[in-house]
């Protein structure tokens, strides 16, 4: 087994004579599964790796027969994984689904060039349709235009909220019921913690719903809430599915923030406190008189936004009007003295830069 | 002035410490990190003939003395906003030793000396003065290095020392060693001690279990001797790496009940008034006002706690107000009705300024009707209650009963791993605990003792 092509899981050596299954006991052992360590074969990981899936997906109710179901595929194991087992499902299960593939081109030469062709594949290999909606066509700009307008500061606030509202426009375009995105529990329980550590008590009460926009026209869902990254790591390994796995080039290594390191860490010495993490997250009694952001929609292009311009409007609009820190960091900064208002945006910026996770930002 | 507030990285070239003035203030700066600038070109920003900033609280940099009155104002809001000290009251204050609780001890100290020269000066003297104990917990028993007895023996005097230094008004000090939790009957405590925290194969879990051996040592202390509150040395730094470690015990349901000022859910309430006082600003005050602290029977915390200490610790470094911003988050969440003591009516009626200082809890026991974790207090939050509730329905042993009443996360990490080894581990544990069960469920077995004869099924359970 050559253990380096995996991402962060350390897969077991084959040892020879080596213990039974824990679960068949027939089979020999092949891995320790991540999350409970117990010694398990290949075949048994597959049966449980699915089935928890698909026992999240009917315990939540999360589609009905016949709907129309975008999936976020960016190309990266995580999207790769889910594409391939919701459509696995579909077909044992008969959940009736129509699935296809949604992909986001943000223009970045070198990597989602790269990353589309992999998408392009899995299209063919799993059969299902895609449709990519670009930067270029939806806003003017793709992200090697704007990195050169901005530099490398900031750059992902722009990516994460443009992806955000391109996902949905996609899914509009071909009337999707509904788009799933590959956000595994490692994610959610690093959000949780970056929410509590920035006091966001909002997010922090949204941030472990399985689905979310439930009122807005497409609502999300997050199949892989309570999978682990390092099993869906496994999982794309044994079955040797064709993923691509560099890094963005625009976000380098360091947006792994503590936060992330922190889990790792944590997994090492407890594999459950990922799922603790979660369940805590989900039980945290939040007063229902605590103020949440009114949703109401955008005046310039109608998507939802709790102010008059959506964030993707804003940002485009500093952008196309060579100001391109518009809508970047405190909202509050604008209204206090000058000098004070700098020094608060500053502050600002630095907690967004430390604080951010592998995805950018942190809008679900 | 200051001006690397609270913003973390990146400070200007004036907050190097270069121009300092002395090596004992460069000494301070260095332990103190961030928080103590040591620039020696800044003054005091609150008072404008002061000396130079010692210290950087709320963005402003303070001489000793502001620092000193900033940090005894928290420390006074947050006892008479929350009404912890009674004129009435015997205050019993867990002492370690360490920079909080010496604070605490200070602060306290203070404020009665204050209501003694009041009371002193008063025509009537209708209002008594609350009377101050002094507790050590001596945790030797669960030590993994031991130390030698006469070290032990001199930090014991220490304390003493310090308690009685500090006049007007008699402080009683008492040793509580952590064994003693276990009742009279049993004949070697500390042994049975050993021998239940080895039990416990988690590390986390038995640092946990330590710690709410602790709790109950206070408590057996301070209901010994009369006392009516307890005040631990608790503080923002110690509740913030409490949040993040309830978070990921997955004890986010209860995890409000331990952050809040008031702590009702014990016999004898619990109250924090360093809620809102950085650890760093602690130490800082110690090396201030030379407050003679010791570390020689710190216990330092493992596994998640110890991990946890240290991301917060890392995130302190990054930016020193993030521990506050963990605080405010936590406070969001709705606490329970145990957290706060209840206004008695009857003083209603009397000048707003005295009010706080009648309130009283309710003489009543069972005010709240959350069903607590046997272990660790904590609330317990619907699935629990439902698991609970259904065992309470065919439940045959006790030891059932006992498992039901833990809550998730100290059945994962405390209960014992083998389901057979359940019996010997409750036996184990103090009877305090196990006998709230015993008798919320004396209904339940009287009923089945009057027909244990004739059951054929025997368990050693019951």
């Amino acid at each position: 087994m050559d253990s380096s092509a995996t991402d962060g899981a350390r897969l077991p050596p084959p040892r020879a004579g080596s213990r039974l299954c824990v679960r068949c006991g027939e089979r020999k052992a092949a891995l320790k599964r991540p999350k409970t360590l117990e010694q398990i074969c290949r075949e048994c990981f597959y049966i449980i790796f699915e089935d928890e899936i698909h026992q999240t997906i009917v315990q939540n109710s999360l589609f009905k027969a016949g709907e129309r179901v975008a999936i976020g595929a960016s190309g990266g194991k995580d999207s790769t994984v889910l594409a391939y087992v919701l459509s696995e499902l579909n077909r044992q299960h008969n959940y009736g689904l129509d699935l296809f593939l949604l992909s986001v081109d943000e223009g970045i030469t070198g990597y989602r060039d790269d990353s589309l062709e992999t998408v392009k594949r899995n299209e063919i290999q799993y059969g299902l349709p895609l449709k990519i909606v670009s930067y270029k066509d939806l806003y003017g700009w793709t992200m090697d235009d704007i990195v050169k307008a901005i530099g490398l500061k900031n750059n992902c606030t722009f990516c994460g909220v443009f992806r955000r509202q391109a996902l949905d426009r996609g899914a509009a375009l071909l009337k999707a019921d509904k788009i799933v995105t590959g956000h595994n529990a490692d994610d959610i329980a690093e959000t949780v913690l970056l929410n509590i550590l920035r006091g966001d008590i909002a997010r922090l009460s949204r941030c472990t719903f399985i689905t979310t926009g439930e009122d807005g026209p497409i609502p999300r869902c997050k199949p892989f809430k309570y999978t682990y990254e390092k099993e869906i790591v496994m999982y794309a390994y044994f079955k040797k599915l064709d993923y691509f796995s560099t890094e963005c080039i625009y976000s380098p290594n360091a947006y792994r923030g503590f936060a992330r390191e922190f889990i790792k860490d944590l997994e090492r010495m407890r594999p459950r406190a990922i799922l603790d993490i979660i369940k805590s997250g989900e039980n945290f009694r939040i007063s229902t008189t605590t103020r949440m952001p009114e949703q109401g929609t955008c005046e310039r292009c109608g998507y939802i936004s709790s102010q008059k311009l959506c964030k993707a409007c804003v940002l485009l609009d500093g952008l196309n009007r060579g100001l391109p820190k518009l809508g970047i960091g405190s909202t509050k900064a604008g209204a206090r003295a000058d000098s004070d208002g700098k020094q608060r945006t500053k502050r600002s910026e630095r907690n967004t830069s430390s604080l951010q996770g592998k995805h950018g930002n942190f809008d679900f | 002035m200051a001006a690397c507030g609270g913003a973390g990285a990146g400070c200007g070239p004036q907050c190097s410490s270069s121009s300092s003035a002395g090596g004992q203030e460069d000494a301070l700066a260095e332990s103190m990190g961030r928080l103590s600038t040591a620039s020696a070109a800044a003054a005091c920003g609150k008072c404008d003939g002061g000396g130079a900033a010692v210290a950087v609280a709320g963005g402003v940099g303070m001489c000793a003395g502001c620092f000193r009155t900033h940090l005894f104002g928290k420390f006074k809001l947050s006892v008479t906003s929350n009404a912890m000290v009674r004129p009435t009251d015997a205050v019993l204050l867990a002492f370690s030793g360490g920079p909080a609780s010496r604070v605490a001890l200070q602060f306290i100290h203070e404020m009665q000396s204050k209501a003694i020269q009041s009371w002193e000066a008063s025509n009537s003297q209708a209002l008594p003065v609350f009377s101050l104990g002094v507790v050590f917990v001596d945790e030797r028993s669960v030590l993994s290095a031991s130390l030698p007895g006469h070290e032990i023996q001199a930090a014991i005097e220490d304390i003493r020392s310090v308690v009685s230094g500090l006049s007007p008004g008699d402080k009683r000090v008492h040793i509580a060693p952590l064994e003693e939790v276990f009742s009279s009957g049993s004949d070697d405590k500390a042994a049975r001690l050993k021998e239940v925290v080895g039990v416990i194969s988690d590390e986390t879990g038995r640092d946990d279990f330590v710690r709410r051996l602790r709790m109950l040592s206070l408590q057996k202390v301070a209901l010994e001797n009369g006392y009516t509150k307890i005040m631990l040395g608790t503080c923002a730094s110690g509740i913030a790496c409490h949040v993040l470690s309830a978070t990921v015990k997955g004890q986010g349901y209860a995890l409000p009940a331990d952050v809040q000022y008031v702590d009702t859910r014990w016999e004898v309430p619990v109250v924090l008034p360093l809620h809102d006082c950085l650890a760093q600003e602690l130490n800082l005050l110690c090396e201030i006002d030379s407050l003679k602290t010791q570390q020689l029977l710190d216990r330092p915390c493992s596994g998640i706690n110890g991990l946890v200490s240290s991301f917060v610790s890392r995130l302190r470094e990054e930016n020193s107000s993030r521990e506050h911003t963990i605080l405010r988050t936590a406070q969001k969440l709705k606490p329970f009705s145990f957290n706060k003591f209840s206004a008695n009516g009857y003083h209603d009626f009397l000048p707003s300024r005295l009010r706080p200082k009648f309130q009283n809890i309710d003489a009543n026991e069972c005010t709240f009707s959350e069903i607590l974790c046997l272990i660790c207090g904590s609330p317990f939050s619907e699935s629990e209650l439902l698991n609970l509730e259904n065992t309470k329905l065919k439940a045959q042993k006790k030891i059932d009963l006992y498992t039901a009443h833990c809550c998730q996360s100290c059945h994962f990490q405390i209960l014992p791993a083998a389901t057979d080894m359940y019996g010997h581990f409750f036996s184990l544990l103090p009877k305090f605990w196990t006998e709230k069960v015993d008798a919320a469920s004396a209904s339940h077995s009287s009923l089945r003792d009057q027909i244990a004869d004739y059951l054929l099924d025997e368990d050693d359970g019951n």
